[in-house]
């Protein structure tokens, strides 16, 4: 047995038979030709022709893996019409008098060179797309179109690399997993693979021996096994079957609404912190976004993001999420989570020190240029703004002010802002106490539970030495969170949790017999929140 | 000869497919439509020669029209950035 470790790109089992996939390296011969103008006209065919299989492929990528994943193939045949591209190759046929096929493999190469040359990720990546297609059209100019594939039986595909147009042509049905040596977690590849949901490894040192025998991939630990003893066997058997439940049952459940068997409904919402998690939501069938930290366009940056920055992304999550809610929290930066520009002093307890609502009020236009970007991006679709670390009625009151400020600054410039919900999270025990007085003011709570448990506690969550009794079911958070509920929804006020609790499972069930309303989970616990509330009876 | 100068929006910068879409916008016209960005030059209608000038997100370029409709080709050039870019 081989044990390899490589870097995991979509988790979940795959068992079964190696292929190995090696592109035809096209062996590209120079020959001289006497008629250069029937050169020119093979290559001009080949490209056409090129051009049309990518107008296909684009076609089949949409229905397979939809339109963002599929504009590569758009972009392919832009490539191909380009001029200097097309010159290069001409050039190249004229003043050598070469055939077609050679003319076009060097312009590929230095063309391709040029780009795996620049500095920037992205464009260096994208002499992977320059190679895929000059190798297209010498695949055409060779008549040599046959590519390996894939028989009946499924099997683990394994390669050096491969691009994108060989991903789609593989027959999913016959695809456990892929794994290759080269290619990066933000291939077009890997973004194929997700979403997909196939199991993929890459930077795993590959061997051509390999092909038609026996392999496990372990996409959650990153490990590829060929040639796998009886027990190693047999275990991920055993895995892969469990796995394959759950997945068949979640599977049932994408599509189907969010009310328990008596007729209650909760609002199932997910926790995201960047723009890029917005398709796991959508994915996982979530039907709203319940927190949405903003922290990650401070903490990515040098200086302070600007309105429009901020502006743009926001807009980018509530169109993606069309029409459905997306609540929004405000900067909650300080104790773990330190930004260098911001230029805040040394703290000795900084969990209860200057941080969140507490620098938003203090460094008011930080705070006022995130609000006002936030209700811009309202007009395109529901938004509700969240507010962290709230202990007093006074604060909230000035928040309100500050937003009905920044309402006005709009109204004044005629930029319009839609119906925006104001609500605070519930994560100090001083909130907890006062609810009934901040429910008055706000139109929702959402209970953190992490930091609730270690101010309530008064335990560090950071503490290793305490683990043994950090009780996250400690009865004086369940029945803060009973009380919190009790006084939100006196003042109409819905509640929800969004902190880790939110997604125990084990407390699924105690939640919503509690009232609660709204529950907000990270995107792959959706579901299995899901198959709970339609299998229960809140009245039980 | 009309120009004017933009700052770039897209997260990722001219990237493959706007700069695509920039070649054939720029194609419609008889002018010569140029970007200028980090110190090098670029024609609007070459793909890969725009993409090469590795033009990221928050980054200032130029763009320059010149020829018959050249006045035409600015206003629309201008509303073809702020539209994709």
């Amino acid at each position: 047995m081989e044990q390899l470790k490589g870097k995991s790109i979509f988790s979940g089992i795959a068992i079964g038979r190696i292929l190995f996939y090696s592109k035809n390296q096209q062996q590209v011969k120079r020959n001289k030709v006497d008629d250069v103008e029937t050169e020119l006209a093979r290559y001009e065919d080949a490209k056409i022709k090129a051009i049309e299989q990518l107008q296909e492929l684009y076609t089949k990528a949409v229905e397979e893996v939809g339109e963002t994943n599929a504009m590569i193939f758009e972009v392919h045949s832009m490539m191909l019409e380009d001029d200097d591209y097309n010159e290069s190759v001409y050039n190249i046929i004229r003043t050598e008098g070469v055939n077609a096929e050679y003319a076009v493999a060097v312009t590929g190469d230095n063309f391709s060179t040029m780009f795996a040359e620049m500095e920037d990720e992205y464009f260096k990546a994208r002499s992977v797309d320059v190679k895929d297609i000059s190798e297209r059209v010498i695949s055409i100019l060779t008549g040599n179109e046959e590519t390996e594939g894939i028989g009946e039986e499924p099997v683990i595909v394994v390669a050096e690399d491969l691009a994108p147009s060989e991903t789609v042509q593989m027959d999913k049905s016959k695809l456990l997993a892929f794994v290759t040596h080269l290619g990066s977690s933000n291939s077009h590849t890997a973004i194929l693979a997700r979403t997909m949901s196939i199991p993929a490894l890459i930077g795993i040192e590959i061997s051509k021996d390999w092909n038609g025998k026996m392999a496990i991939v372990d996409g959650k630990q990153g490990l590829l096994f060929v040639d796998p003893d009886v027990g190693v066997l047999e275990h991920y058997m055993e895995e892969r079957k469990v796995e394959e439940t759950q997945k068949e049952l979640l599977l049932q459940l994408k599509g189907q609404p969010d009310i328990t068997k008596d007729g209650k409904h909760i609002h199932l919402f997910a926790n995201i912190g960047s723009v890029a998690d917005v398709a796991n939501v959508l994915a996982n069938d979530a039907s709203g976004i319940g927190l949405f930290r903003s922290e990650f366009l401070y903490l990515e940056k040098d200086t302070y993001p600007t309105e429009d920055e901020q502006f743009q992304v926001y807009k980018t999550v509530v169109q993606n999420m069309a029409g459905k809610k997306v609540v929004i929290r405000t900067l909650d930066i300080g104790a773990d989570k330190q930004v260098d520009y911001f230029e805040m002093e040394h703290e000795e307890n900084p969990a209860m020190g200057y941080r969140a609502i507490r620098i938003c009020l203090d460094r008011v236009e930080i705070f006022k240029t995130q609000l006002r970007a936030l209700y811009r991006a309202s007009a395109f679709g529901t938004i509700s703004i969240m507010f962290p670390m709230i202990i007093s009625v006074d604060e909230v009151r000035q928040i309100k002010r500050i937003c009905d400020e920044v309402k006005q600054e709009l109204d004044d410039i005629n930029v319009s802002y839609g119906e925006v919900e104001l609500g605070i999270m519930i994560e100090t025990p001083a909130a907890v106490m006062i609810s009934d007085m901040l429910a008055k003011e706000v139109d929702f709570f959402s209970i953190g539970t992490n930091d609730l448990t270690q101010y309530t506690l008064a335990i560090d969550r950071q503490n290793a030495k305490l683990d043994n009794i950090y009780d996250a079911h400690h009865p004086a958070i369940l029945r803060m969170i009973q009380m919190v509920i009790d006084n939100g929804h006196k003042e109409n006020c819905w509640v929800g949790i969004c902190g880790e609790l939110g997604a125990d499972t084990t407390l699924t069930e105690s939640f919503i017999r509690m009232g609660i309303d709204e529950l907000s989970v990270s995107p792959s616990m959706v579901l299995s929140i899901r198959n709970i509330i339609v299998n229960m009876n809140v009245g039980e | 000869m009309k120009q004017f100068n933009y700052v770039i929006t897209d997260e990722i910068g001219i990237h493959a497919r706007p700069a695509g879409l920039l070649a054939k916008e720029a194609k419609t016209f008889s002018s010569k439509i140029t970007i200028e960005a980090n110190g090098k030059k670029a024609e609007a209608t070459k793909l890969m020669a725009v993409m090469q000038l590795g033009v990221k997100k928050g980054a200032e370029v130029v763009i320059t029209a010149e020829g018959d409709d050249e006045d035409v080709a600015i206003v629309k050039m201008e509303a073809f950035m702020k539209e994709n870019l």
